[in-house]
C-alpha cells in the first residue's frame, strides 16, 4: 500500500453533513469487478449535470478552480455513512484524494480509508469550519508523523489518530500480512475456543 | 465485573489485545455477496492467499440479480452479469458454498443467513455489507465491513476491531395498534439524529423488544447502521431459541444442548454499565414515515413537512432545504395524502414472511390505485415459497402488485431497474438517500403496512384507518 507521511495540497470544501457512500460513488458507477478507474464516477450525481454524457456541473466545488483534483477534502460530520462499498474509497483514491478532514466519519468508511492509504483526519467541527472558511488557493500541509495540520491561514492544528492506523498509513503496511504474523496465537485461540464452544464445530 | 451482552460476546472472541482500544477478534462466519464479495475473493487470489476456513464462509447472490420472473444470470445492470459469473467462479475456486440463482434458498444475504441457521446467537459474523447488523436480531455480534476487511477475515478468521462504546436503547411500554419495529427505529433515528449512534454498539432492550417477534427484531437491528451505530443486537431469549431450532445449519442433538447451555449467559448483567442509555416510551410512537433524504427526516404519518426556517442550526436548515427540493415538497405540507407513483415491499428491512403477512392483511380484497406501480419482492426463495403456500401471492397479485423472485431488487439502483425520475415511492426499505432507488426517485421509508395502505389509496396513507374499514365485496 502507498505510504502516507506528509501531504501538501489544496483542500476542497464539501462541508455537508451525512454525505453517504452512495453519493460518493453511485451504485451504477460501480461497473466492473475492479478497484481501478472509479475516479470518473466519484460524486457523479453532483459533479455532472448530465451524468451519461459526463457534462460537468460548473457549480460543483471540484469543477471549480482552484479545487479541481484537490487531494484533500474538507467534509461535514458523518462523512462516508451508509453503504459499506469500499468503492467509495477506491473512487476517491483514483481521483487523487489522499486525505479527508471531517468532524466524524462513517465507521466502515473510516476503516476502508486506512486500508487504502487515505488519511481520515478528525478535527472538531469548528476547526473544520474555519478551514472551510479559509479554503482557497493556499495549500494545507498535513504531517502524519507530527500529527499536525498547517492551515492556509498560518495556524498549526494538532489531531490524533489510533496508533495502529497511523502505523499502517506511515509504513504502508498490508493489514493481512500484519495479522498473519500472529497466526500461532490465532491457532492457539482456535483450539481453546473449539473446546469451549464445541457446538459451533459440530 | 458486570458485563453488557456486547462485552460478553467480545471477550468470548478476543484473540489478542492490540493496545489502544483495539482487539483482534475471532470471526465465526463470513458472508459475501456478488456486489462486494467478488472483489474480496479476487483480491485474495491475486495475493496468492487462501481462505482459511471455506466451510465457515457463504455467498449469496442478491444485489445485482434480476428479480423478474424467469430470470437467469442476465441483469438489467450494465456489466452485472460479470459480477455474478466472477463471484460464482471465485467462490467455487475457494470452495465456498453459494446460494445461487435457481436455488430456492437464494435471497438477500441478511434474510438467508438467519433463515439457514448460519447466523446464530453468540456468533461473530461479518459481511461486506452495511446492513449485516440485521442479524444482530438473533443475538449475534454481526457487523458490516469493507471488501478489504472481508479479505482479511477470510484469510485469517480474525479482524482488528476497535472496542465500541456501549449503548442500550430501551423501548418500554406497549406499542399502539398498527405500529411496529420499522416505526420504532424510524422514530428513534428522527428523535436522536442519523449520527446518534455513532461509535456505539447498541443493545435494543425493554418490554416492547421482548414482545417483538424475532423477525421484527431483525427489522429493528437492520437500521442500527442508519443510526450510525457500529452494530445493534437483541439478547436471545426463548423466542429466539424456538425460531433458530431445526434450521439447516443450526446445531443438532448433543450440539444443540451444548449451544443452549452456552447461550444461557447471553444477557447483559443486571448491573452492567452502559456509556449511554436511551429510553423510548412506546405509547408515543405513531406509524412513522420519512419526508426527506436522510432516515432522520422522519415524522408521524399525521405530521407536516418541516420548515427549514425553524431548523436547529444553519447546517440542518441547508440539509432540509436540499431535501425539500429533491423530494418536491413545501414546508408545512401534510404527508398523508401526498399522491404517490410507486410502492415497494421488500429489502432486508421488511421482506420476511411476517412482513408479507402484515401487508397482505391490508391488501386482501382491495386494489392498488390506478397509476401506482406496486412491487413485492420476498426476501428469499424460501420466504416466497412459504408465502405462496399460504396463498399470500394471490392476494398481492389480485391487488395489482408484481410478485417477484427474491433479491435486493429496487431497494437500490444499480443502473438497471428504477421507478424513474421524480416518481414518489413509499418503500419498506432502509435508505431514502438521493438517487438511492434511481436517479431522481423520491423515496419515503415506511413499514410494509403503510406501503400497502398507500398503494391502495394512491397517496401516503395511514394504515390504521384502512384496517378499521370493512373491505368492499
Ligand atoms: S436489500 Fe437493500 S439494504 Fe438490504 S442488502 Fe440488499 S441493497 Fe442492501
Amino acid at each position: 500500500m502507498e505510504k502516507f507521511i506528509r501531504l501538501t495540497g489544496i483542500a476542497a470544501p464539501l462541508f455537508r453533513a451525512n454525505v453517504d457512500t452512495d453519493a460518493i460513488i453511485p451504485s451504477r458507477e460501480m461497473k466492473r469487478v475492479s478497484k481501478e478507474g472509479l475516479g470518473e464516477g466519484m460524486f457523479a450525481d453532483w459533479r455532472y449535470s448530465d451524468v451519461a454524457n459526463r457534462v460537468e456541473n460548473p457549480d460543483f466545488v471540484l469543477n471549480r478552480a482552484p479545487f479541481r483534483q484537490a487531494p484533500i477534502l474538507l467534509a461535514g460530520a458523518n462523512f462516508g455513512c451508509g453503504s459499506s462499498r469500499e468503492h467509495a474509497v477506491w473512487a476517491l483514491k483514483d481521483y487523487g484524494v489522499r486525505c479527508v478532514i471531517a468532524p466524524s466519519f462513517g465507521a466502515i468508511f473510516q476503516g476502508n480509508c486506512v486500508r487504502n492509504g487515505i488519511l481520515p483526519l478528525v478535527l472538531p467541527e469548528p476547526e473544520v469550519a474555519a478551514l472551510v472558511a479559509a479554503a482557497g488557493p493556499t495549500p494545507l500541509t498535513i504531517d502524519l508523523a507530527a500529527l499536525t495540520v498547517h492551515s492556509a491561514d498560518g495556524r498549526t492544528l494538532s489531531f490524533s489518530i489510533p496508533p495502529a492506523d497511523r502505523e499502517m498509513l506511515l509504513e504502508g503496511l498490508d493489514a493481512i500480512g500484519v495479522t498473519l504474523k500472529r497466526l500461532p496465537a490465532i491457532k492457539e485461540f482456535e483450539g481453546a475456543y473449539r473446546t469451549r464452544h464445541p457446538w459451533m464445530f459440530a | 465485573m458486570a458485563k453488557t451482552l456486547v462485552e460478553k460476546l467480545w471477550s468470548r472472541h478476543c484473540v489478542a489485545d492490540l493496545g489502544d482500544g483495539t482487539d483482534l477478534l475471532y470471526i465465526d462466519r463470513v458472508l459475501l455477496h456478488e456486489r462486494t464479495g467478488s472483489i474480496a475473493l479476487k483480491g485474495l487470489a491475486e495475493q496468492g492467499r487462501a481462505v482459511r476456513h471455506p466451510d465457515r464462509a457463504f455467498v449469496c447472490m442478491d444485489h445485482i440479480v434480476d428479480t423478474r420472473p424467469g430470470r437467469g444470470d442476465e441483469t438489467l445492470m450494465p456489466g452485472g452479469e460479470a459480477f455474478i459469473r466472477e463471484t460464482r467462479a471465485a467462490a467455487n475456486a475457494a470452495g465456498i458454498r453459494i446460494f445461487d440463482i435457481g436455488d430456492n434458498r437464494q435471497g438477500i444475504v441478511h434474510v438467508v443467513s438467519p433463515e439457514q441457521g448460519i447466523a446464530l446467537p453468540g456468533l461473530t459474523l461479518v459481511c461486506p455489507d452495511s446492513h449485516t447488523c440485521t442479524q444482530g436480531g438473533l443475538g449475534a455480534l454481526a457487523w458490516g465491513i469493507g471488501s478489504s476487511e472481508a479479505a482479511h477475515a477470510l484469510a485469517t478468521q480474525t479482524l482488528v476491531v476497535r472496542r465500541p462504546r456501549q449503548m442500550r436503547v430501551r423501548f418500554e411500554g406497549e406499542l399502539p395498534a398498527g405500529v411496529g419495529a420499522k416505526d420504532m427505529i424510524l422514530h428513534l433515528i428522527a428523535a436522536h439524529g442519523a449520527g446518534g449512534g455513532s461509535g456505539y454498539a447498541i443493545e435494543f432492550a425493554g418490554s416492547a423488544v421482548s414482545a417483538l417477534s424475532v423477525e421484527a427484531r431483525m427489522t429493528l437491528c437492520n437500521m442500527a447502521v442508519e443510526f450510525a451505530a457500529w452494530t445493534g443486537l437483541c439478547a436471545p431469549d426463548a423466542k429466539t431459541i424456538a425460531w433458530v431450532e431445526g434450521r439447516p445449519f443450526a446445531p443438532k442433538g448433543m450440539a444443540w444442548a451444548q449451544a443452549l447451555a452456552d447461550w444461557a449467559d447471553l444477557v447483559s448483567d443486571a448491573d452492567a454499565v452502559f456509556d449511554k442509555e436511551i429510553v423510548v416510551d412506546c405509547a408515543s410512537i405513531a406509524p412513522t414515515i420519512t419526508w426527506g433524504t436522510s432516515p432522520q427526516h422522519a415524522l408521524p404519518i399525521t405530521g407536516v413537512v418541516p420548515d427549514p426556517a425553524h431548523a436547529a442550526d444553519a447546517n440542518a436548515a441547508e440539509a432540509q432545504r436540499r431535501a425539500l427540493t429533491y423530494m418536491g415538497l413545501e414546508p408545512g405540507q401534510a404527508l398523508a395524502g401526498l399522491p404517490i407513483d410507486g410502492a415497494f415491499i421488500g429489502s432486508c428491512t421488511n421482506s420476511r414472511l411476517s412482513d408479507l403477512r402484515a401487508a397482505a392483511a391490508i391488501l386482501k380484497g382491495r386494489h392498488v390505485a390506478p397509476g401506482v406501480r406496486a412491487i413485492c419482492v420476498p426476501g428469499s426463495g424460501l420466504v416466497k415459497a412459504a408465502a405462496e403456500a399460504e396463498g399470500l401471492h394471490q392476494i398481492f397479485l389480485d391487488a395489482g402488485f408484481e410478485w417477484r423472485e427474491s433479491g435486493c431488487s429496487m431497494c437500490f439502483f444499480a443502473g438497471g431497474e428504477s421507478f424513474g425520475k421524480g416518481e414518489r415511492v413509499v418503500t419498506s426499505t432502509n435508505r431514502n438517500f438521493e438517487n438511492r432507488q434511481g436517479p431522481g426517485t423520491r423515496s419515503h421509508l415506511a413499514s410494509p403496512v403503510t406501503v400497502a395502505a398507500s398503494a391502495i389509496a394512491g397517496r401516503i396513507a395511514d394504515a390504521r384507518a384502512l384496517a378499521a374499514q370493512p373491505v368492499e365485496a
